[in-house]
């Protein structure tokens, strides 16, 4: 053997080996924009990071959770990093189903995140998933029609103007619905909605003592409201509408205002898919004068099971994929537009940022506005706007989403759903251990 | 008369049959139509007519790799099919030509186990699976396939068999046949019609189930089915995507059907008239 051939063995059993001790993620997500495109981004993470590969699992919101949690409770060690809500979040971590995440990196900079976000990932001090992209909720309306009904929205409505702006709107010859709300059954369809609607009406779902509180005019009048106005002014089949079916109504031009997510900002001003993108303005979520805003907030986190054998590589992907390097990269390749939203103040203080998304400052008062762990008027024992961070609401909430979606429907009254949601609520607590 | 009678029958019952065969068929036809239509003009309401476009087919390609799912459902559903066949033959024909009183309730026990919803058992299963590093992997999911269409498999073949008179493999074993010649010469050529739809319809099984494939998957064995449920979105229109996600999952099964439906519905209405 001369010395040539030697090295160049040497040189190839060096590339095997390394390439033997290259790592592999497994990244379970879910199928939105943000995450779709992050998938073709990754090249600028593999190349800084040769050793580590990424394999995606991208699932249905539902049975990726499902999915996450079968694996996670059992231990079963088959994804390194999970894209999860802001529900799961401290359920999760108190489980100790999740690992901090105490080396983001010294450039990682964690105080730039928005602090309603951050709040709502941290316990006990210690990060335990870092926010991909963050929303809340905010009214979506068109300008054209509410000018017609010789209105003008503020920057900060309450429900007694929505109501008034919606029936006026309507115009049912003109197939146009006054407004397009939520009505699908489910914890975080139309629940997610009415829970926080119920905020700012002064309802809550449980008082301190776990006692559910749907027996209590609060709750009535939120209840009353919205079924009444839907009725007046929403469009038809609207008890199975859920954020996709009101998108494509909005984007039709079939609603005069529409409170949603405020991802939807940009689909429903980008003229590609909408025929109104040139007419829509934004207010934040609608009060009563009581203190809180019925605005929700939400976030899509990157979070690392405790299961994993590959924490660090884990941890260095999560760190760049929630970083202000993304972000920028992002603005670099697709434009300020398509950055994830939602998750760091330096994105709207960026004048670019400003100018790429018109909706951009009502998002961030939107997210400002929004307060997890005093979600309502008067004190909870939960933290959750939109949701009641217990593993029971899943099912409690879609049960009673089931009942509100069924008086929206007509097919029973009110004080019926109520009733029913009380006794649900009341049997689920009992049963949970809550209520002794 | 008679002859006028039998002819307006005739054509009675084609337009019935055609007409439950459309009903049957429309939710795949529109999932085909749908498929070329715009995400806008996919959720604008019912319409058949789409605009031609195919933009969800280039979306569907440029955003996942169709051929690894796709060689992994031909994988699991050939694979488990086999399995299957070699364990049922042999039991489909012992309860067939050799029953015992306690036969028919074994058959029963086995068609139960079909009764039991798959979520009842979702934990010990993934458990199993954990503990034995089957998780994600081709001959775990080929086994579970296997496992799940058992009942149906042998409860299909032991019809097939029962239709077999036995005085055949009894002259068989007048002239010497052993065991395994009985079986393989007389049995099996009798029976290829019956063979061939239970494999066929233990393939579309295997290649239609949606509920294992993706919870005992991630990337290495994930087949069509999780290719599928990749498409759906919380927050966005995907309609169109979904739909032509769905179209390239069933397409080779949906031309496999069609090429062999003679065998499958002599297969399935085998015995059916006695």
């Amino acid at each position: 053997m001369n010395l040539r051939t030697f090295l160049l063995g040497s040189c190839s059993a060096l590339v095997v080996a390394g390439f033997a001790q290259a790592e592999t993620l497994t990244i379970a997500t879910v199928n939105n924009g943000d995450m779709v495109r992050m998938q073709t981004l990754t090249d600028d993470f593999t190349k800084a990071n040769p050793d580590i590969q990424l394999e995606w699992v991208t699932l249905e919101e539902n049975v990726l959770r499902e999915r996450v949690t079968t694996d996670i409770a059992t231990k079963g060690g088959q994804y390194d990093i999970l894209t999860i809500g802001t529900y799961e979040v401290p359920i999760w971590a108190k489980q100790g189903w999740l690992l901090p995440l105490d080396n983001l990196g010294a450039d990682y900079d964690v105080d730039d995140l928005l602090p309603a976000i951050r709040s709502g990932l941290t316990m006990d001090d210690k990060l335990y998933a870092a926010p991909f992209y963050g929303e809340s909720s905010m009214v979506m309306y068109r300008k054209d029609l509410i000018e017609k009904a010789g209105l003008t929205m503020p920057d900060a409505p309450t429900w007694e103007f929505i109501n008034e702006a919606a029936r006026k709107m309507t115009d049912r010859e003109a197939g146009i619905n006054g407004i397009c709300l939520r009505g699908k059954a489910g914890w975080g369809e139309n629940m997610a909605f009415l829970t926080a609607t119920s905020n700012a009406f002064g309802a809550r779902w449980f008082d301190e003592n776990w006692k559910p509180q749907f027996d209590q005019p609060e709750w009535k009048n939120t209840l009353d409201m919205y079924v009444k106005l839907m009725n007046d002014a929403g469009p038809q089949g609207a008890s199975s509408n859920g954020f996709n079916e009101n998108l494509a109504l909005f984007q039709q031009g079939k609603c005069g205002m529409w409170i949603d997510a405020t991802v939807a900002a940009s689909f429903v001003t980008n003229p590609k898919d909408s025929t109104v993108a040139d007419k829509v303005g934004f207010a934040l979520a609608p009060d009563t004068g009581l203190g809180k805003r019925g605005n929700w907030l939400w976030a899509w986190n990157l979070a690392i099971p405790a299961g994993t054998q590959k924490a660090e590589a884990a941890e260095k992907f999560v760190s760049w994929a929630t970083s202000k390097h993304y972000l920028d990269l992002v603005a670099e390749k697709e434009g300020w537009a398509n950055v994830p939203p939602g998750t760091r103040t330096s994105l709207y203080e960026n004048p670019e940022y400003q100018k790429a998304a018109p909706f951009a400052k009502m998002t961030l008062n939107s997210i400002n506005a929004a307060d997890p762990k005093n979600p309502s008027v008067k004190p909870v024992p939960y933290v959750g706007v939109q949701f009641v961070a217990i593993p029971e609401f899943q099912g409690l909430g879609t049960t009673v989403g089931q009942l509100f979606s069924a008086a929206l429907a007509g097919q029973m009254s009110v004080d019926d759903a109520l009733a029913q949601a009380q006794d649900v609520a009341t049997r689920e607590m009992t049963r949970g251990g809550y209520i002794k | 008369m008679a002859r006028a009678v039998s002819r307006r029958r005739t054509a009675i019952v084609t337009i019935a049959a055609w007409i439950v065969a459309l009903i049957i068929f429309f939710p795949i036809l529109y999932t085909i139509i749908t498929s070329f239509k715009s995400e806008t003009e996919a959720i604008q309401g019912f319409s058949l007519i789409p605009s031609g476009t195919i933009e969800s087919y280039v979306a569907v390609q440029s955003q996942s790799n169709y051929f690894k799912p796709f060689m992994n459902s031909v994988i699991l559903s050939i694979g488990s099919t086999l399995l299957a066949l070699l364990v049922s033959v042999p039991a489909a024909w012992s309860m067939a030509f050799s029953p015992t009183k306690r036969t028919k309730d074994i058959l029963m026990w086995m068609l139960s186990t079909k009764m039991m919803p798959a979520v009842a058992v979702l934990v010990p299963i993934y458990l199993i699976f954990r503990d034995t590093g089957l998780l994600d992997s081709r001959i775990g999911l080929t086994v579970m396939l296997t496992l799940i269409n058992l009942p149906i498999v042998v409860w299909m073949l032991y019809t097939y068999f029962r239709e077999i008179p036995g005085e055949i493999l009894e002259a068989a074993r007048m002239d010497g046949a052993s065991l395994w010649g009985e079986i393989v010469y007389v049995l099996t050529p009798m029976a290829v019609p019956g063979i061939a739809s239970t494999m066929l319809l233990n393939i579309i099984l295997a290649w239609n189930e949606a509920f294992w494939t993706i919870r005992l998957t991630t990337t290495n064995a994930a087949p069509l089915t999780a290719f599928i449920a990749s498409f759906s979105s919380p927050q966005g229109l995907f309609w169109a995507k979904l739909s032509a996600a769905s179209t390239l999952a069933i397409a080779p099964i949906l031309i496999m059907g069609w090429f062999s439906q003679k065998q499958l519905v002599r297969g399935l209405t085998f015995g059916a008239v006695k």
